[in-house]
């Protein structure tokens, strides 16, 4: 089966810095695709590509269509969502109107109420707050809204940008294990960003290590987490 | 006593008018943070072609659509043309680009169609002074028109998808994006919508003030007290701001400082406003946590 997404020789950067120095990747249908990294190698930048947030040379193929290039909304409408680094949460507006934005695209009325219990079934927490402002949440309830946002969307491929940052140890297995039902549960391909590689290994089944904007190793999640080497002077663990 | 309630009403009916005009400043700020000069000579060209069409020989109401409907698509124009390029550009370009567009529409609608000062007509009934002399048939039908905008404007940003859509464009554009918004599209919308109701609010105030191409100057001053009183991110502030604007004008116009004075008052709120609550009354602090 062909990739669902696969980038090649892509460079991408802001202004006149360079962020990818032509990086190739692919994310295969279904199942977790990790991009592991240091500050700054360009993980974020990755991930922006993809969306058409930032300017962009190479190739980008989504199911066989080429989308670099494209606005970001197009990309949207194709089935990518997207949850941005610091959660993008709209921190005015309810956990409600935030949710109701995640399937803003849609147009299955009925198929977004199931997808909003589905949610609530995934984060009961959302269910509780839905009339609050959002930027009164805790972080971790952000970066469940913000999930649950992406997954509303009825997306192919979902990018995580960092989901655990900044968030204690127990929130953060709390929502690895919601990620963990997702993957089972929601049939959607997931590109995920982490700084916290041994977490991204463990529920990724391939992986990506970038170096200042370089991918340096590629290869099976279990593999690479079981090479003692690469962790030690890669993953830090 | 009998005075001073009427000063209150006649006062809650120009509040409807400077609310209106308050919240297409709001429109557009809550999407750019910039406050649109040109809001007024806008509403006032949109008054001049209500009259042109009125003349023409269409029935008031009609000319009425008709012109909300121009003056939608003619806002919606002016910032895909104009605004769009400034997207990115420091904020004095754009206040330079409002003040031109405020000279321009001020002048070509002087150049189009004279500087005399006209009468507007209005479709409510005169007759006899209603509620024992208090409002005329006018202020009354022009207060209901300003409720009815601003309850319909209301319900279209909390209850309707395109409405949500614009609020989350303005808050946050690039989420916005990465749920598919299109946001460029949302600002345009904000715009033609900010013209519409300008475009009613110069038509309601134009047959109490008649009409001239510098109408809408000292309104626009009020309407900007009001929605700084209120706080200029606040739609419902903005509105609340306006009518309290209209009444303090009239009841210090009557009993402390006269009619001359009356714009002073304006400018006072303004500046007090300034110094003391900066984000004005109504304006919230958003709480966020990280």
């Amino acid at each position: 089966m062909p990739a669902l997404l696969e980038a090649t020789s892509l460079h991408a950067g802001y202004g006149e810095t360079r962020v990818l120095h032509g990086i190739d990747f692919a994310v295969e249908q279904g199942g977790v695709t990790a991009l592991l990294g240091a500050n700054g190698a360009g993980k974020t930048t990755t991930l922006r590509a993809i969306c058409g947030m930032v300017r962009t040379s190479g190739q980008i193929v989504l199911g066989g269509e080429r989308i670099d290039g494209k606005a970001t909304e197009d990309i949207v409408q194709r089935g990518v969502a997207h949850v941005p680094d610091g959660r993008g949460t709209f921190v005015e507006l309810t956990v409600e109107e935030n949710l109701r934005l995640g399937a803003y695209i849609r147009k299955d009325r009925a198929g977004v109420a199931r997808d909003f219990e589905r949610m609530f079934g995934y984060f009961p927490r959302l269910r509780e707050r839905y009339r609050q402002q959002a930027g009164t949440l805790s972080g971790g309830e952000q970066q469940m809204l913000a999930i649950a946002r992406a997954l509303l969307l009825g997306p192919r491929l979902l990018l995580l940008d960092e989901p655990s940052f900044g968030l204690a140890p127990l929130i953060v297995q709390e929502i690895f294990a919601i990620m963990h039902r997702i993957r089972e549960d929601e049939g959607v391909s997931i590109l995920l960003v982490e700084q916290n590689a041994s977490l991204a290994l463990e529920i990724a089944e391939h992986a990506y290590l970038l170096e200042t904007g370089r991918i340096v190793i590629s290869g099976p999640a279990d593999e690479i987490s079981r090479d003692e080497s690469i962790r030690r002077s890669y993953l830090g663990y | 006593m009998e005075g001073v309630l009427h000063q209150v009403l006649s006062g809650i009916a120009s509040g409807g008018i400077y609310a209106s005009v308050a919240l297409a400043l709001v429109m557009i700020y809550q999407a750019t943070h910039h406050v649109n000069f040109a809001q007024g000579e806008m509403a006032t060209l949109s008054t001049y072609i209500a009259l042109t069409l009125i003349k023409a020989g269409l029935p008031y109401w009609i000319a009425f659509v008709a012109t909300v409907i121009v003056s939608f698509i003619l806002g919606m124009l002016i910032e895909r043309i104009l605004m769009r390029p400034m997207m990115d550009a420091p904020v004095l370009a754009s206040v330079g680009v409002f003040i031109g567009l405020l000279l321009i529409i001020n002048s070509s609608t002087g150049w189009m169609f004279d500087y005399m000062i006209k009468t507007f007509p209005t479709p409510f009934p005169g007759g006899p002074l209603l509620f024992s002399g208090y409002l005329s048939g006018h202020e009354l039908g022009a207060f209901f028109v300003t409720l009815i905008v601003l309850i319909a404007v209301y319900l279209f940003f909390r209850h309707t998808k395109l409405g949500l859509a614009m609020r989350a464009a303005a808050f946050n554009p690039v989420s916005s994006r990465l749920v598919g918004v299109r946001v460029g599209w949302m600002l345009a919308l904000g715009w033609g919508l900010a013209a519409a109701i300008g475009a009613v609010g110069g038509m309601m105030v134009a047959p109490i003030v008649y009409l001239d191409p510098n109408m809408m100057a000292g309104i626009l001053l009020y309407a900007f007290a009001g929605a700084l009183l209120g706080g200029i991110d606040n739609p419902l502030g903005a509105v609340l701001g306006g009518f309290a604007v209209g009444i303090i004008e009239n009841l210090a116009g009557a009993y402390l400082v006269g009619t001359e004075l009356k714009l002073t008052v304006a400018l006072i709120i303004i500046v007090a406003v300034l110094v003391v609550k900066p984000s004005g009354l109504f304006g919230r602090t958003v709480l966020s946590r990280v």
